[in-house]
């Protein structure tokens, strides 16, 4: 290889072959360059999962890189029966008594209890995720899902997602719930228009 | 117990969980909160790192060929890695928006974000006009193992140049998965990204977990880094898929880091300073006169060229078939294939999946055909590439080039600075030698 363009500027064969290099190399750079631009978007994309593909494996609970959980459950109001007997709340087998407010820890299905319940009127109790305590189980998902309206669903929280260029619950996930979606629409809410 | 009402709240309710409990009306006056989700966090932070690779790199090109200071490389580097690697969690990189540009240029509903295409393009153009600077002091899977190399030891060429092949195996199994929407390989097989990981200063309200839920990356981690001790930087030489893109582009790169400040005086001292053998000896042996044998062997590698790649497509397209495995729909298809049959009795989550959707089977099984289909025709390129890639290197082995100097490899050199020092002409420019350096 010649040493330096100044002490040797004959046109060798080996010369040659780098400035044909260089210049095919440039072309193809900035080829490649110009598509992407043309594909690209300022805002790209974000993970998130379909609630209707979700089958509530568990996995994102313990697949992210982040501890706890980048997912966590989201409750639709909209969709809710406001039941006294949430299927959601109460461990199998749990038969509330009237007026209770917060039952004893064992009778939750919530490992965390994240799931705050309070009365609003005759039989009819609001349901509300505490998100910091939430850790994306997906038990409680089953129980409203088997049930009663299936008004709560898994997603990934986009202020605690680091958006993982390949995402570890994706790879982890057996329903393939989880999709790239524009990071302008970073939802997939059930009941909601998106 | 509510009363079961029918459902007409929700325009598209889905096949499990419909409205069984109507929204109640209510007297007492109480108002439906809004659903609230968090917002995207801000994407300053991609900026503010796109702009940091641009002034790194400028900044390590500048290093390696103006200033040439290995000690201030050295400091860009472990920057680059705190804030590239730990800071940052190693994600995105330029290694991995490979896959991602793949995407964007195959599948048109993937927008590939800006930031990956900053992280792609832009070191390739570095390395276009300077060489592998990028490699020197910005990336920082590779200041890692540059400064974990403590104890390195010469490997020996016929390994290295063997070995090196690989990383263009790797890039075209990766290009292939990526493509196919299989899998992103070289982010689900980054060995160092457990361990930027395990420092928990990551994002600012994120703690990260050193694995998320695998062991093995992390012991392949620290596999790579105690191999890295005493083999300067084995995944850089040996399987980089963006380090193979950047030899080629660096072979023609219109500057490049010199050995020697000034004109090389072969006084050998160079010689074994390389860490990575990428210093080349003047030649000395002068081709034979009759040039018979080499010109017999060159024409028969050539007539082996269209022989190489023939055998690279078959064997790939009898791999395509097990790789198809990879993409979820083909796991799936196979496994409702087997229930079906009665093969396999009862159901697991990746067949359930399957069935909550209701789609006819027969769906499944002509998507997951024409995944098959994708990776017969992939895997047979992937085969090809191989067997040009191996093609490539016979013939380059067998080409004879004079060189009057000691030289960096080009391709295989990764403008550390290591050998600055070593010149005693390079010492005598810094003044840091007595004496004049002599010729031999």
């Amino acid at each position: 290889m010649p040493t330096d363009n100044t002490t040797n500027n004959k046109t060798t064969r080996r010369n040659l072959f780098r400035k044909g290099g260089l210049a095919a190399g440039a072309a193809v750079v900035t080829g490649t360059a110009a598509t992407l631009a043309a594909k690209g978007r300022s805002d790209g994309t974000v993970w998130q999962i379909d609630p209707e593909k979700c089958i509530q494996c568990g996995n994102c609970a313990t697949y992210c890189v982040l501890d706890p959980s980048a997912v966590t459950c989201v409750h639709a109001l909209k969709l809710c029966g406001y039941c006294d007997l949430c299927f959601a709340y109460f461990s199998p087998g749990f038969e509330p008594e009237a007026g209770i407010e917060a039952p004893a820890v064992e009778s939750q299905l919530c490992p965390t209890e994240a799931i705050k319940r309070r009365w609003i009127e005759g039989p009819h109790y609001e349901y509300t995720i505490d998100e910091e305590l939430c850790i994306g189980c997906g038990k409680c998902i089953k129980g409203c899902n088997n049930f009663g309206n299936g008004s709560l669903f898994l997603q990934v929280m986009h202020d605690r997602c680091v958006n993982c260029n390949e995402c570890s619950i994706a790879e982890a996930c057996p329903s393939d719930a989880f999709q790239r979606v524009p990071a302008n629409h970073p939802y997939l809410l059930k009941g909601e228009d998106h | 117990m509510p009363i079961l009402v029918a459902l007409f709240l929700m325009p598209a309710a889905s096949a499990l969980g419909a409205e069984r409990f109507a929204l109640p009306k209510f007297k007492s006056g109480y108002e439906l909160p809004p659903l609230e989700v968090p917002p995207a966090a801000s994407d300053a932070l991609e900026y503010l790192d796109v702009a940091a690779l641009a002034a790194a790199l400028a900044l390590a090109s500048y290093l390696a060929l103006r200033a040439r200071s290995r000690r201030a490389l050295w400091v860009l580097m472990a920057a680059s890695l705190v804030y590239f690697g730990f800071y940052r969690g190693g994600c995105i990189c330029s290694i991995g928006a490979i896959q991602n540009v793949v995407l964007a240029l195959l599948d048109n509903g993937y927008a590939i974000p800006f930031t990956a295409v900053a992280f792609f393009v832009i070191p390739l153009a570095v390395t276009l006009l300077f060489g592998r600077t990028f490699c020197a002091a910005v990336c920082p899977l590779g200041a890692l193992q540059d400064i974990v190399a403590v104890r390195p030891v010469r490997v020996p060429a016929w390994l290295d140049h063997g070995l090196g092949l690989l990383a263009y195996v790797y890039l075209g199994a990766a290009v292939l998965f990526a493509a196919t929407g299989a899998a992103f390989l070289i982010c689900e097989y980054d060995p160092f990204v457990a361990i930027f990981r395990l420092v928990p200063f990551t994002r600012p309200n994120a703690m990260m977990e050193a694995f998320g839920g695998s062991m093995g990356m992390l012991i392949l981690g620290a596999g790579f880094v105690l191999v890295g001790l005493f083999i300067a930087r084995p995944y850089c030489r040996w399987l980089c898929p963006y380090g193979a893109m950047l030899r080629l582009l660096s072979r023609a790169s219109k500057w490049h880091v010199t050995i020697t400040p000034d004109e090389c005086v072969h006084c050998t001292l160079c010689e074994d300073s390389c860490p990575l053998g990428a210093i080349q000896k003047p030649t000395t042996d002068l081709p034979r006169p009759d040039r018979l044998i080499d010109r017999r062997r060159l024409a028969l590698l050539l007539i082996l060229v269209p022989l190489l790649l023939a055998g690279g497509g078959c064997f790939g397209r009898y791999l395509g078939e097990p790789f198809s495995r990879v993409h979820f729909t083909v796991q799936q298809a196979e496994r409702v294939r087997l229930e079906e049959t009665g093969q396999i009795t009862g159901t697991d989550d990746i067949s359930d999946a399957f069935y909550k959707t209701q789609r006819p089977r027969e769906e499944l099984y002509a998507e997951a055909g024409a995944i098959r289909g994708r990776f017969d025709i992939g895997g047979t390129l992937l085969g090809v590439w191989v067997g040009l890639v191996v093609a490539v290197k016979l013939i380059h082995l067998s080409v004879y080039r004079t060189r009057t100097d000691y030289e960096p490899d080009r391709a295989t050199c990764l403008s550390c600075g290591r050998c600055f020092k070593y010149c005693p002409v390079e010492r005598k420019r810094l003044k840091t030698l007595k004496g004049e350096p002599t010729t031999p």
